[in-house]
């Protein structure tokens, strides 16, 4: 079988195929290098705080394979447990949170509601009153954190080439073929492979691959932006999101805050960072933290996302037997590499969902069962 | 002449004013017009910082902003600012800098022991080391990396809000990025043809490049008051740009000078988002460094920066220097030097000959030619350089107090690149350069490899020719301003690095060696950006500026490759660190998003109102100080049992006019307008596309063709663009015009069992009785003589008006409400009493139209209309939102009437505690029922009313008996808005 | 950043905008089937080139346009009334 995509997605998922099921059949085919698409561009945050039981199932299946993956991986990703914490400013945000945190607690997953004391000294640099929109208080996950993006890639991709996997580099697919209703294989720039079951998990081109086997998504390509500051001695212990705005904030081991925003609006597939996001973000950061507005940004960039039609992602079949999609995964997809990775894996192995991703299928469109965590309906841009 | 190295005049130094200053707690003195760098080496300190991971000691490696290693904190008011360069660090008089870095001092560094561990911590280290035991990272390892991160320390006050910056907005036909000769010549070839011109440089100075050599420093003086003559061009100094966004938009960073920062109140510096019709990159061509053994000791620097340190500064960086160099145009330096008085050590050359070696020579200067530098003597300071045959083997050991190195010059293609320009690699001068397509604009000078005074001023005067031709303007090609011809030189011989025992840097400030790289090779990591990614190569303050290629290289040569199949790493934004303050401009704290303020703000100010922040709303929540709910069932209670009003201006309001304006509205909501009659109103349920509740408010049929659209506070923005979208598209063929009018009407809700006698006593020309002004009636009124509007509308669930006046008319009007029904005992009510009465009535609110219900979900699935197309009709019958388990709306209760309710709670049952049947939505004590009253979405609710739940909130450590029942809390029969 | 030139107020900055998506699709007839209204409202040709989709100009006219745009360069080829037709079909032109 052929795994299109050298991504985070991609390369866990011939992993799991590789040590769960015994498939090593199997060639990860990359255009460019390996992780150095969304996996290598992401803010790199790890949670399972989700409003929909469903997501919080599968985010906190992930969470726990976080946990444990250096042990299975042999290869130190720097997972930081160091806890995620969103702020609130509003009743009705307090309200959404608490809903939100309830529901994980009845599932066994952690959370808690933090007082305006408690966030001042879990985040000492926060203006509690001085903004705009003063802060009435947080929620905490105390085992949402960080892990080392890069290290994600290369840990599965060592020990999925250990297992037997085929890594291909510089292998951009450029079709996708097909007899009658049944996938055959992919053209590649380096000659075509046959396969029985042809996986795509390129979040950002899931529509654009999809094309080539006839397929159309209920996808649009957004672009994410990141950034990053010099790198200074430890101010900030939590993984932070600010509620005004789309804002979320965590300071690296080595010193530099990774933070981004929300996306820039529109379809696009120029991984690109905008100065109004810089603007934007960097008065988010100076009125929550004051104490920032000396340090300076170092870069910015941008990741394009598959945007769904409800914000959830897509572990799924597709109307083309033995094409299967891991995509759609909007600006989660990074959390969920372990998930997605086992749950895809199973659905190549098995021909039938995971239990866990049963609700991520294609199908929940037409169905009316679509997993819309903001409500905000059919506008990608604004999930 | 302050400081021991200072040893003639400064282009930039002003001899007459000398400038105290402080460097880790020593009383320093140099001149006005230093940089922080110039200043410590005229005061010949070389030591300035220690590097990041090996703590290695550190001196100053270049003259301006791709400085590596000579980062200090700035203490200052505000507080201490980490990582400044001391190289563009503008010295001014009481400056506190203290270096980095090191711990306890500068000189004694106790984490410098990293330097005798580094075999156990090369690149990557992080993955593969500190993983045993297992529980060892998170609770071991990882505190004591994190101690060890960053470079500076950032201590600022928590609060206090720094002085604001600035953001302002440029436009021109063209923006020339470098004052270099290049973007001077073609600045003035702009300006002499009538085009508005930017001219952006980093530089404090304009023509530096020139300011460096002798004879073309009369050129520049010319230029420069022949620029000042042409009234379109604007010259930018200190401005930086950042990024390049295409469409003609670049973000720059202008650093104020410390005289303009006095001037303009402590701004620091402005933000500056220019728009240009065309752009020139005239960005020059960075020295980079050679990776020998020693590199990195203080007193090693680039050949271009001494020589800046003499001509702008007159100051010798040494009094022994030795060169080491593969090319001629570093020789300048020596040059300059060697003019200046000072004795060089030597030059080192890999080359066999070249013109500028013999010129050495003839000065009398050491030269050994196909020789490279293989140790360095010292480690605080330069002491001496071993010199090495190309080939290998130990030539000559020179006395030297410091080395000034060039691997050559390195074309900045970043903002290009950024604009989308392909790399090319460039034989002649070992590097990449890039060219725009002429719709964006050009690269000139040594930014696109043409190295030389002349032909780089040429180079710019050509871009800008064709710049000028192709936006319209005639051009003749004369030069008007010319250099003298640049000397003949010898072409460079590539030389990245040298192989001898010893740490040889590429990155300087992340601590990356040669070793590193072969390393991130040997491991598997031979894509340019995975080892950038492994080593850290490239990625520190510098942005690998004077570095990059070379790590390139080495990559490229462990590979077996040409540097050109390694490429070059992605040059993103921004061009150089820009503090949050910068880019936040002035819309922090306060004025972070704009405040919406009610017309009636003041008078509910001084009626002692607490005020909510809804959105960019002001609100009042509840006329009283205090926090408790006892104000707030004041308020509620007053419209319960007498009369409360309310202001509820903050709803959307659209008109909606035109002879199809029926057909319209019967196509956006789901149930009939059409059917309405003139003087009614109705409420209105409006759907997505897919089927679920969008807003919800009431309309007014005002006459045949005009209806009123009231929408709720949070969605105004988004139905009036909804109506619009549709309207330009669907119904296209519709003759409507929607206008908003939200914020021309103020609308106060007058509601309780007395509101009819309150009205009756101010308004005119409409009888009031309940037959003559039913329940949902509307019309044109008078309102305390004010031609106003009326709706008998209630959201509080008692008989209830809504009076709308032109906004300027707010306060008489109100006031006479207030007095009219001052008898009757009327008072205002908040949004918190507001929300009382809607949950006790059983109404819903964004907690419930949370963009997830469908009508029926609210119990409003009959209002669907039969017959007829309606945004929504289709997907709305999609079987997931037709399924009986769905979240259905309803009331709740606490069995236990002293219990409270809360919002978020989960609903379960009993016998299965982790299965979240629903959620509290809302809930408020009851102003009309003892305990608390709620709201709740519940699996199969309205089949549930009855049922007892558990309400759990585990973050309150609360759980709570509920009852479900009807959400219709008070006067279920809905008889009291029709009395 | 982009810079759209309204045809009604100038070449203004994307933040006076609002972006309403895919302009190429057609919103079925009243009493299509769910099937065609979850094509109108769900799928997304998505492509990686010229696409054509509604802004609406929210802090100036207000009006609605039809941009055709590269979705990677983000050049805009035109900037058109709302019942226009796109110059060129950019299928063809696009993927």
């Amino acid at each position: 079988m052929v795994i299109v995509g050298g991504g985070g997605h991609g390369l866990a998922t011939a992993y799991y195929l590789a040590t769960r099921h015994g498939i090593t059949d199997v060639a990860v085919v990359e255009k460019g290098a390996i992780g150095l698409g969304n996996v290598g561009r992401n803010t790199t945050f790890i949670r399972s705080n989700y409003f929909h039981p469903d997501n919080i199932r599968f985010y906190e299946f992930s969470l726990q394979l976080w946990e444990n993956l250096e042990r299975s991986l042999n290869f130190n990703a720097m997972v930081s447990q160091r806890g995620t914490l969103n702020l609130f400013h509003t009743e009705a945000q307090r309200d959404l949170f608490a809903r939100r945190a309830n529901q994980m607690r009845l599932l066994g997953v952690d959370a808690e509601a933090l007082g305006r004391d408690a966030v001042k000294a879990l985040v000492p640099l926060i203006d509690l009153d001085n903004g705009r929109y003063p802060v009435l208080g947080g929620f905490l996950q105390p085992r949402g954190g960080t892990v080392r993006h890069d290290a994600v890639a290369w840990g599965y991709a060592r020990g999925a080439s250990e297992a037997g996997v085929d890594i291909i580099e510089d292998c951009e697919v450029t079709g996708i073929t097909r007899s009658g209703a049944r996938v055959t294989g992919v053209e590649t720039t380096r000659g075509s492979i046959g396969a029985e079951t042809v996986c795509l998990a390129v979040a950002g081109h899931s529509s654009r691959l999809a094309s080539m086997a006839g397929v159309t998504l209920p996808i649009e390509t957004h672009v994410l932006q990141a950034f990053v500051t010099e790198a200074v001695k430890p101010v900030l212990d939590v993984v932070l999101t600010y509620g005004p705005s789309h804002f979320y904030v965590s300071q690296s081991d080595k010193g530099g805050l990774v933070y981004g925003g929300a996306l820039d609006g529109y379809n696009t597939y120029g991984q690109r960072g905008t100065l109004p996001m810089a603007e934007e973000l960097a008065a988010c950061a100076v009125t929550l933290m004051p104490g920032l507005a000396r340090l300076k940004v170092l870069r910015q960039w941008g990741g394009v996302m598959d945007m769904t039609m409800d914000g959830s992602p897509l572990i799924t079949q597709t109307p083309v037997d033995g094409l299967i999609l891991n995509g759609g995964w909007c600006y989660g997809g990074f959390k969920a590499i372990p998930a997605g990775g086992v749950t895809t894996a199973h659905l190549i192995a098995h021909g039938s969902s995971h239990p866990l991703a049963a609700h991520l299928g294609l199908g929940r469109f037409a169905a009316g069962r679509t997993v819309d965590e903001r409500g905000v309906g059919p506008f990608p841009w604004t999930h | 002449m302050p400081g021991p190295a200072r040893i003639g005049r400064g282009l930039l130094t002003d001899g007459d004013r000398p400038v105290g200053f402080r460097f880790d707690g020593r009383e320093l003195t140099a001149l006005a017009g230093d940089t922080l760098a110039s200043a410590l080496l005229a005061n010949g300190r070389r030591l300035v910082g220690r590097s990041f991971k090996y703590h290695r000691p550190r001196g100053v490696v270049t003259a301006g902003p791709g400085e590596p290693c000579a980062l200090v904190d700035v203490i200052g008011s505000a507080g201490r600012e980490p990582n400044q360069l001391a190289t563009t660090l503008v010295l001014r008089e009481g400056l506190v800098a203290e270096s980095q870095n090191r711990w306890p001092s500068l000189s004694v560094d106790a984490l410098a022991i990293n330097d005798l561990l580094s075999r156990f911590l090369p690149a990557g280290f992080y993955y593969k080391t500190f993983m045993s035991p297992g529980w060892a990272w998170e609770r071991l390892y990882e505190p004591l990396i994190r101690r060890a991160a960053g470079l500076g320390r950032l201590v600022a006050p928590a609060v206090e809000h720094p002085a604001p910056a600035e953001t302002v907005h440029d436009h021109a036909d063209v923006l020339v990025v470098g004052a270099g000769v290049a973007g001077l010549a073609a600045a003035h070839r702009l300006g002499a043809c009538g085009l508005k011109v930017l001219l952006a440089d980093q530089d404090v100075t304009l023509g530096a490049g020139a300011l460096l050599e002798a004879r073309a420093i009369a050129w520049r003086e010319q230029m420069a008051a022949a620029l000042a003559r042409l009234p379109t061009v604007r010259w930018l100094p200190s401005t930086t740009v950042l990024g390049a966004y295409g469409h003609g938009v670049f973000g720059a960073l202008e650093t104020l000078s410390p005289e303009a920062e006095a001037r303009f109140g402590g701004l620091r510096e402005r933000l500056r988002v220019i728009r240009a019709k065309r752009v020139i990159l005239a960005t020059g061509a960075p020295e980079r460094l050679i990776a020998f053994p020693g590199n990195d000791v203080p007193g090693v620097m680039l050949a271009g920066a001494a020589l800046g340190y003499l001509r702008r500064y007159g100051v010798a960086v040494g009094t022994r220097p030795a060169l080491f160099v593969n090319n001629d145009e570093a020789y300048e330096a020596l040059f300059a030097l060697h003019g200046a008085g000072v004795r060089p050590a030597g030059v080192i050359d890999p080359r066999p000959q070249s013109l500028a070696m013999e010129r050495a020579r003839s000065l009398g200067v050491e030269v050994h030619a196909g020789a490279v530098v293989a140790s360095v003597a010292g480690r605080r300071a330069v002491r001496g350089v071993s010199v090495a045959n190309v080939g290998g083997g130990h030539r000559a050991t020179l006395r030297a107090d410091c080395l000034l190195m060039s691997g050559g010059h390195t074309p900045s293609t970043a903002l290009a690149a950024q604009l989308g320009a392909p790399l090319k690699w460039q034989e002649a001068i070992a590097a990449f350069t890039a060219d725009l397509a002429p719709a964006v604009g050009s690269v000139a000078g040594a930014a696109r490899g043409v190295f030389g005074l002349a032909a780089a001023a040429r180079d710019g005067d050509a871009a800008a020719r064709a710049i000028a031709t192709d936006l319209g303007r005639a051009v003749n090609s004369a030069i008007a301003i010319d250099l003298p011809a640049d000397p003949a030189a010898t072409p460079l011989a590539e030389l990245w690095e040298v192989s001898a025992p010893g740490k040889a840097f590429v990155d300087l400030q992340n601590d990356v060696t040669t070793a590193d790289v072969r390393l991130a090779y040997r491991e598997g990591y031979e894509h340019l950006d995975h080892m950038k990614r492994y080593t850290t190569h490239g990625m520190a303050t510098d942005q690998g500026r004077t570095g990059g290629l070379t790590g390139a290289a080495v990559l490229a040569k462990a590979r077996g490759v040409p540097v050109s199949r390694v490429g070059a790493l992605k040059p993103r934004p921004f061009a150089q660190p820009v503090p949050f303050a910068a880019l936040a401009g002035g819309e922090v704290g306060e004025h972070f998003k704009p405040k919406r303020r009610l017309p009636l703000h003041d008078w509910h100010e001084a009626a002692g109102a607490t005020f909510v922040r809804a959105g960019l709303w002001l609100r009042p929540l509840v006329y009283s100080g205090s926090s408790g709910w006892e104000p707030v069932l004041a308020e509620a209670r007053a419209v319960r049992s007498a009369v409360g009003i309310t202001d509820v201006s903050t709803l959307g309001k659209i008109d909606v006019q035109g002879p199809d304006a029926a057909k319209f509205l019967d196509f956006v909501y789901a149930n009939t307008f059409s059917t309405l009659a003139v003087g009614r109103a109705r409420y209105g349920l409006m759907l997505r596309e897919d089927g679920l509740v969008f807003d919800d408010g009431t309309t007014a049929r005002l006459a045949p063709e005009h209806f009123l659209v009231t929408t709720t506070t949070v969605n105004s923005v988004a139905v009036l663009e909804h109506l619009e979208f549709h309207l330009q598209t669907v119904c296209r063929e519709l003759d409507v015009l929607v206008t908003d009018v939200g914020d021309h009407w103020a609308q106060f809700a007058v509601a309780g069992p007395r509101s009819r006698e309150v009205l009756e006593r101010v308004v005119t020309g409409v009888p009031l009785s309940n037959e003559a002004f039913p329940f949902m009636a509307a019309g044109a009124a008078t309102i305390a003589g004010v031609a106003g509007r009326l709706f008998r509308i209630s959201f509080s669930g008692e008989l209830a008006y809504e009076v709308a006046v032109p906004a300027r008319h707010a306060l008489e009007v109100w006031s006479a409400l207030i007095a009219a029904g001052k008898p009757l005992g009327i008072r205002p009510y908040g949004l918190d009493a507001l929300n009382t009465l809607r949950i006790e009535k059983g109404h819903v609110t964004g907690a419930e139209l949370n963009g997830n219900t469908t009508a029926d979900d609210l119990g409003m699935g009959r209002m669907l209309k039969a017959s007829g197309d309606h945004i929504g009709r289709s997907l709305a019958r999609r079987a997931g939102l037709l399924a009986p388990d769905r979240l259905q709306l309803v009331g709740v209760r606490p069995v236990d009437a002293t219990r409270r309710l809360r919002n978020g709670t989960q609903l379960v049952a009993a016998s299965a505690r982790s299965t979240s049947l629903g959620y509290v939505t809302s809930s408020t004590p009851s102003a009309e029922l003892p305990g608390w009253v709620g709201l709740a979405l519940v699996a199969g609710g309205r089949a549930r009313i009855g049922e007892r739940l558990l309400g759990v909130s585990p973050v309150h450590a609360e759980t709570t008996d509920i009852e479900v029942v009807s959400p219709h809390h008070a006067d279920a029969g809905n008889t009291r808005v029709r009395a | 950043m982009l810079r759209i030139p309204c045809p009604h107020c100038g070449e203004r900055d994307e933040t006076e905008f609002r972006y309403r998506g895919d302009a190429g699709k057609a919103r079925p007839a009243g009493d299509a089937d769910i099937a065609a209204f979850a094509t109108y409202v769900y799928e997304r040709d998505n492509p990686l080139g010229w696409h054509v989709e509604w802004w609406m100009h929210v802090a100036g006219c207000r009006k609605l346009l039809k941009l055709v745009r590269h979705t990677l360069s983000h050049e805009i080829h035109a900037v058109l009334a709302p019942d226009a037709e796109p110059p060129f079909p950019p299928r063809e032109q696009g993927r």
